[in-house]
């Protein structure tokens, strides 16, 4: 079983026997993730850069995922974690799709379940060193919610991780608005990225922009779309 | 069915293919009183009779509620069935806590059914016989898992109760029966227990109309069904147990004096009807108490 009030001179015994159970520290990180609700669904952006500390080591990283027929995941923070949170998910969803049944998991439950793991992770000083925005729409109800690393989990219209709470959120209380087009929305997506490129150093100007609609010219109910990774332009002129 | 060679154990097999053992825990859920449930597109009813074993003594609760969408009624062994209802109870609560949202019924009863090939535990300690509960285990990444645990000095044996289980989920509103051989079917409508023929007979006439039917309807139904499994007892609220789930509706036990006005409610209307008319329409209720089937 796990012993997790140790006393610190047994910590290394039992380090070495199960594995470290202390805090971590992140080492390739993502940054922000910005996630809103437009008219017909969600809306997700988040750049494709992994750092290494503070060098800007990998462009390609793709930090978003779909999970499931219904929702889509954000992360920001250890990417290795992220992955380890995708093989989770994946399971769940694998188990989930074998009961071959007319039911299947919605963002709401995702959200539900990874607040579960986190929280847990963080109960044994063993933390998933995420912060996550999963977004959904399922029988025609859109979803938006967040969980930190700490299990701290809410639903809201917008939502952003990291710097993105302090640079986007102002902009998007603002602006936003519920009857957004999906136009409208990437287009309050990308100024709120072009911010945090200007002032978030870890950020990086290629994005990755999902949406989830509830209407899809293929005939589905629901489904997502990918844009190809856009390079945001930049400015530094004076206005 | 006789006493043969092939029947004291639930692991032998005869040379006819059948396991003797689960046939009978199967007769144990036709000798308890009845228990019928039916359900349209967005309600489902469970109603049942009440066996007291004396006068003095109150009825055994029959009709249990296992999360706000599904509730159960039990037709056998009750305790066996208590058991299970507390198996039940814990997957669902587990489930809500895990997902914040309710387990779809479809799902629960696969689980049920499942349990049955490897059956409850039962510890026998003297001429008492205690269930087994299930315990909660997490494990190191933090998911859930359901054990288990077994206990020492144990031997198996099928449990001896149906269930009749009514819920909601997302595809709309079911009803399925869980026997102690470890199948589900889903029904439009059924009936188990002693006497059950009866009611499953009243069931055939009308199913096809429950679908499109109120709830009020599908309650009346219910109650002549019961009527049907009483033989020319008089029937009154105290006789039986009528329970309803449906959407927006919470799974609940109707209350008696609810009961007890419908039950008059519908006798003054039959009154009515007889007079009126000599020969029903297609869809009148046979009030016929000889024309009733024989016991089972």
């Amino acid at each position: 079983m796990n012993l997790l009030d140790s006393t610190p001179a047994n910590n290394s015994l039992l380090n070495s026997a199960m594995g470290s159970e202390r805090t971590q520290y992140p080492y390739v990180t993502g940054t922000s993730v910005i996630g809103i609700k437009y008219k017909d669904g969600i809306l997700m952006v988040a750049d494709m850069g992994g750092s290494y500390g503070s060098t800007l080591r990998y462009k390609s990283v793709e930090r978003l995922k779909s999970i499931g027929k219904h929702s889509l995941l954000g992360a920001s923070g250890e990417i290795s974690d992220f992955q380890e949170i995708l093989r989770y998910l994946d399971e769940l969803i694998l188990y989930d799709n074998m009961w071959d049944d007319g039911n299947s998991l919605g963002p709401k439950e995702v959200h539900s379940y990874l607040t579960r793991v986190m929280y847990n992770r963080r109960n044994k000083f063993n933390p998933l060193w995420n912060s996550l925005v999963l977004g959904g729409v399922k029988n025609g109800q859109k979803y938006l919610g967040m969980v930190s690393m700490i299990g701290v989990h809410f639903e809201d219209n917008h939502v952003a991780t990291g710097f993105g709470n302090h640079l986007a959120r102002p902009i998007l209380r603002d602006e936003w608005n519920e009857n957004l087009s999906y136009e409208d929305g990437v287009k309050l997506l990308e100024k709120c990225m072009r911010v945090l490129l200007y002032r978030d150093r870890s950020a990086v100007n290629k994005l990755q922009v999902w949406f989830f609609s509830l209407y899809v010219s293929l005939g589905l109910s629901s489904g997502y779309f990918a844009s190809p990774s856009q390079s945001s332009s930049s400015k530094w002129t004076h206005e | 069915m006789f006493r043969n060679q092939y029947d004291t154990d639930v692991t032998t097999w005869s040379p006819a293919g059948r396991l003797f053992q689960v046939e009978y825990a199967m007769e144990a859920v036709k000798q308890g009183s009845a228990a019928i449930g039916l359900r349209s597109k967005t309600h489902v009813v469970l109603a049942s009779v009440n066996k007291a074993n004396s006068e003095l003594s109150s009825h055994q609760k029959k009709i249990f509620k296992v999360d706000d969408h599904i509730g159960v009624a039990i037709s056998g062994l009750t305790a066996d069935g208590r058991v299970i209802s507390r198996y039940l109870r814990s997957e669902c609560i587990n489930h809500s806590f895990t997902y914040e949202s309710p387990l779809p019924v479809g799902r629960l009863v696969v689980q049920l059914a499942d349990k049955a090939q490897f059956p409850l535990e039962i510890l026998n300690v003297g001429h008492k016989s205690f269930g087994v509960g299930v315990f909660l285990i997490v494990e190191a990444d933090g998911r859930f898992l359901l054990d288990q645990v077994c206990t020492q000095r144990s031997w198996k044996r099928p449990y001896g109760v149906g269930l009749l289980v009514a819920g909601l989920d997302e595809s709309g509103a079911h009803l399925y029966y869980n026997c102690p051989s470890g199948n589900y079917f889903e029904y439009q409508a059924f009936a188990i227990g002693s006497r059950s023929q009866a009611a499953k007979t009243y069931l055939e006439r009308k199913f096809e109309t429950f679908m499109g039917s109120s709830r009020e309807d599908l309650i009346r139904d219910a109650l002549f069904a019961i009527k049907e499994t009483l033989q020319g007892e008089k029937l009154t609220s105290s006789i039986c147990t009528v329970a309803v789930v449906g959407v927006g509706e919470p799974f609940n036990i109707i209350n008696q004096k609810t009961i007890q006005e419908l039950i008059e409610s519908f006798e003054t209307k039959e009154e009515e009807v007889v007079e009126a008319a000599d020969q029903g329409a297609a869809m009148q209720e046979d009030r016929s108490p000889e024309g009733a089937p024989m016991d089972i």
